[in-house]
């Protein structure tokens, strides 16, 4: 039911009356291999672990169907299977990797050099639970940890989504203002493994919004014998920690410009940052990323019946953090609700990550929404139409009193 | 199917004579290693080997830390760090990034030397399990050098798997409940590697003492293709505790004691060299292990009991294994009976 819908709504989102695309039933880690078939990736790294580990599948069944010429190498690690990326695109090779869950996490230094190398790695990370206990089901922990070292991230809600902000990642990764890592999020089981109708666009089409992949001086090449990463120490890596920052920064207008493009190309309208439904008069909004979005929409609708006023805001880039868009989109609601698939334990009032940062964003605003945090559908638990309802019961009762009783609650947790 | 590197590779004769080795240097000034560093002329010696057409990757280590300093480099070969446990890694993708590029017409081609480097701590300990997923991919040209000072130097002399036992290191200090710290034997990286490895031709010991040699394996290392291991001995004043003008004449001791032998495994084919050849052949007489663990201050708490003890272990290399100084497995004296 879920994917038939989400399917419909994709496909509503993607007609064009004269488009040469190639409608296909795929799950979501199907969708990010035909974006790397279309990007033409030089060399891909794969390691197993559950639920990213599908793309790969359908990686090596493309190149060894000849749909797709790559360097495959299955690694014997996460950490080996982000080296090897990171080592190929030095020397100019558009590259894609993946992980999920505690593979991320071995990959970890890895993660942490290609971003402080300014490499534009594009990875997969199909959000899973860390162990221990183990957990397949989705949690956003995994990808949420690289967001302080200058790795890009975008959650995506569709498979038709997600192939799209893969082509998307590649090209603002590889934008020179920008050369960064980007890490595209799609939701464990819930995305990775369910069908959607796609429009899956020609490669013609790609070429007009991806350019071949060119590291420019930073080149790692006889002929251009650059010495690369030397130890930097007190004098001066705070500079170098600066350009980075710069980077970041203009990462924002480059995805800007990115999605009018991309628009242009494949007549699509996607909105670069915030996906807002039913908020045009909403008194109250839940905010939240990925494919909760779902169960989120349904219980709207719901809600809208009963004539309660209450919208969705989507947010699609998380790093880097649209702040003036989360400031300009927020604060024309009464009471706004952030749904975290993640926790922060001990952090201020025990929120999520995503709690943390829409506060943190919204500090400087003269009138501020009253903010809640509700963490929810951790391990893979369903977000149910009974726990959003709960959510939004509790918004709409602190639009009424003027005041939040309690600002994070764990929701659908069994007492 | 693709069995092995398709795409060409240099070919690098051997430099026959002292005489004949090529004037120009890709490793120069503008590094800060200590007075009588071994691992530094590996450093100059490789890629004087390896010439002007190679890319060197340098993990994390006494070679990156003291040798590249932001806005100086020794390295007139393009140069990247890599990670203390990436070499194997960063070798592979930089093999594979560059022969995709070729293949798919995004590169001009040309056979291009992928050397990437490693001390003991980052390939022998850490690095271990990427350098040997590297050696099983044929389809990939590139060299992984060892430079093995037997400890981890840079950050200041812990042991480390390639430490001689009993060594005095800071993480091994002999003290009055403990005179041996360190009780584990080196591990035998470069018999291992040999042994376990189908899709590696070539893995070579070598020892810097004997420049020439160590030059010419780096050569055909190179000229064999595929994925290669060189493990090169070098002796540390620093970790070893000894005057630096004495750095070459330790190399030697290693290989006249017969501590460290020098051979050549190519395509399976074991070969000795050097004076470890003469060792094996019967023609040079192994020195006691003492004349080699009595000039260096990191075996000084040593009684006469625990050298004794490094020459019983060092005597068993030769006599007792399968392949004396390479593989050390012993066949059951009575059939298994």
């Amino acid at each position: 039911m879920a994917a038939q819908t989400a399917g419909a709504a994709a496909a509503k989102a993607t007609a064009t009356p004269k488009s040469d695309d190639k409608e296909m039933l795929i799950s979501g880690c199907e969708a990010i291999a035909h974006a790397c078939r279309l990007a033409d990736i030089d060399v891909v790294t794969a390691y197993p672990i559950r639920p990213y580990d599908t793309v790969m599948q359908m990686v090596s069944k493309m190149i060894a169907d000849g749909d797709l010429d790559a360097e495959y190498i299955v690694a014997e690690s996460e950490h080996s299977q982000f080296e090897i990326v990171k080592h190929a695109s030095a020397v100019g090779a558009r590259v894609f990797a993946g992980s999920s869950g505690v593979g991320w996490f071995y990959a970890f230094e890895a993660l942490a050099v290609t971003a402080g190398l300014r490499l534009p790695v594009v990875a997969m990370v199909g959000n899973r639970a860390l162990d221990d206990p183990g957990a397949f089901g989705c949690e956003h922990n995994d990808a949420l940890a690289v967001r302080d070292l200058g790795w890009m991230l975008t959650w995506v809600e569709t498979a038709q989504e997600a192939m799209d902000n893969a082509l998307i990642a590649y090209r603002v990764a590889e934008d020179p203002h920008v050369f960064l890592p980007c890490a595209v999020s799609v939701d464990g089981a819930f995305l990775t493994h369910s069908q959607h109708l796609v429009k899956v666009p020609s490669k013609e089409k790609v070429d007009q919004f991806l350019k071949p992949y060119d590291r420019g001086s930073k080149l790692l090449h006889p002929d251009n014998p650059i010495t690369i990463a030397p130890q930097v120490n007190e004098d001066w890596l705070i500079e170098i920690r600066k350009q980075n920052d710069e980077a970041m920064k203009r990462a924002q207008g480059v995805i800007v410009d990115a999605y009018k493009d991309f628009n242009r190309i494949f007549g699509r309208d996607h909105s670069p940052f915030l996906e807002e439904y039913m908020t045009e008069d909403a008194d109250v909004v839940l905010v939240g990323q990925g494919t909760l979005a779902m169960p989120v929409k349904v219980t709207v609708r719901k809600l809208r019946e009963q004539g309660k006023k209450v919208g969705f805001v989507r947010l699609k880039w998380f790093r880097p953090f649209p702040t003036d868009e989360i400031q300009q989109s927020l604060k024309r609601f009464k009471a706004v609700g952030v749904i975290d698939r993640d926790y922060s334990f001990g952090s201020p009032y025990s929120g999520g990550v995503l709690y943390t940062e829409v506060r943190s964003a919204l500090y400087d605003l003269a009138n501020r929404p009253l903010l809640h945090g509700f963490i929810c559908g951790l391990g893979g638990r369903e977000v149910t139409i009974e726990g959003v309802t709960e959510m939004s019961e509790i918004l709409l009762k602190t639009k009424q009193t003027g005041k939040v009783d309690k600002q994070v609650a764990w929701i659908g947790v069994r007492e | 199917m693709e069995t092995q590197a398709s795409m060409d590779i240099q070919k690098l004769d051997s430099f026959k004579g002292v005489k004949r080795v090529t004037v120009e240097e890709y490793f120069t000034s503008g590094h800060r290693t200590c007075q009588g560093c071994e691992s530094a002329l590996v450093m100059k010696l490789m890629v004087k080997a390896a010439g002007p057409r190679t890319i060197v990757l340098g993990s994390t280590g006494c070679m990156y830390v003291a040798n590249t300093t932001y806005y100086t480099t020794p390295w007139v070969v393009p140069w990247m760090h890599t990670q203390l446990g990436s070499s194997g890694s960063a070798g592979l993708g930089t093999a594979a990034g560059l022969k995709a590029l070729m293949r798919k017409g995004k590169m001009k081609k040309e056979p291009i030397n992928v050397i990437a480097f490693c001390g003991d701590g980052g390939g022998i300990d850490m690095g271990l399990s990427a350098i040997s997923a590297t050696l099983m991919h044929p389809q990939y040209n590139l060299l992984i050098l060892c430079y093995d000072n037997e400890s981890y130097a840079n950050t200041d002399i812990q042991v480390s798997g390639a430490s001689p036992w009993g060594a005095n290191t800071t993480f091994s200090p002999p003290g009055k409940a403990h005179r041996i710290m360190h009780t584990r034997w080196k591990k035998n990286v470069a018999g291992m590697l040999a042994a376990g490895h189908p899709a590696c031709r070539y893995v070579a010991t070598v020892c810097a003492s004997y420049a020439l040699d160590m030059m010419n394996k780096v050569r055909k290392a190179l000229s064999t293709g595929g994925p290669t291991f060189i493990h090169s001995l070098d002796p540390c004043p620093k970790g070893w505790d000894y005057d630096p003008m004495y750095s070459h004449e330790l190399g030697e001791l290693a290989i006249e004691a017969g501590i460290f032998p020098l051979y050549e495994v190519e395509e399976m084919k074991l070969k000795f060299y050097g004076k470890t050849k003469k060792i094996v052949e019967g023609r040079l007489k192994r020195r006691p292990v003492k004349d080699y663990l009595s000039r260096q201050g990191r075996f000084a708490h040593f009684t006469e009991e625990d050298i004794d003890y490094f020459q019983k272990k060092t005597d068993e290399m030769w006599e007792k294994w399968i392949l004396p100084g390479v593989i050390p497995i012993q066949p059951e004296k009575d059939g298994g009976k």
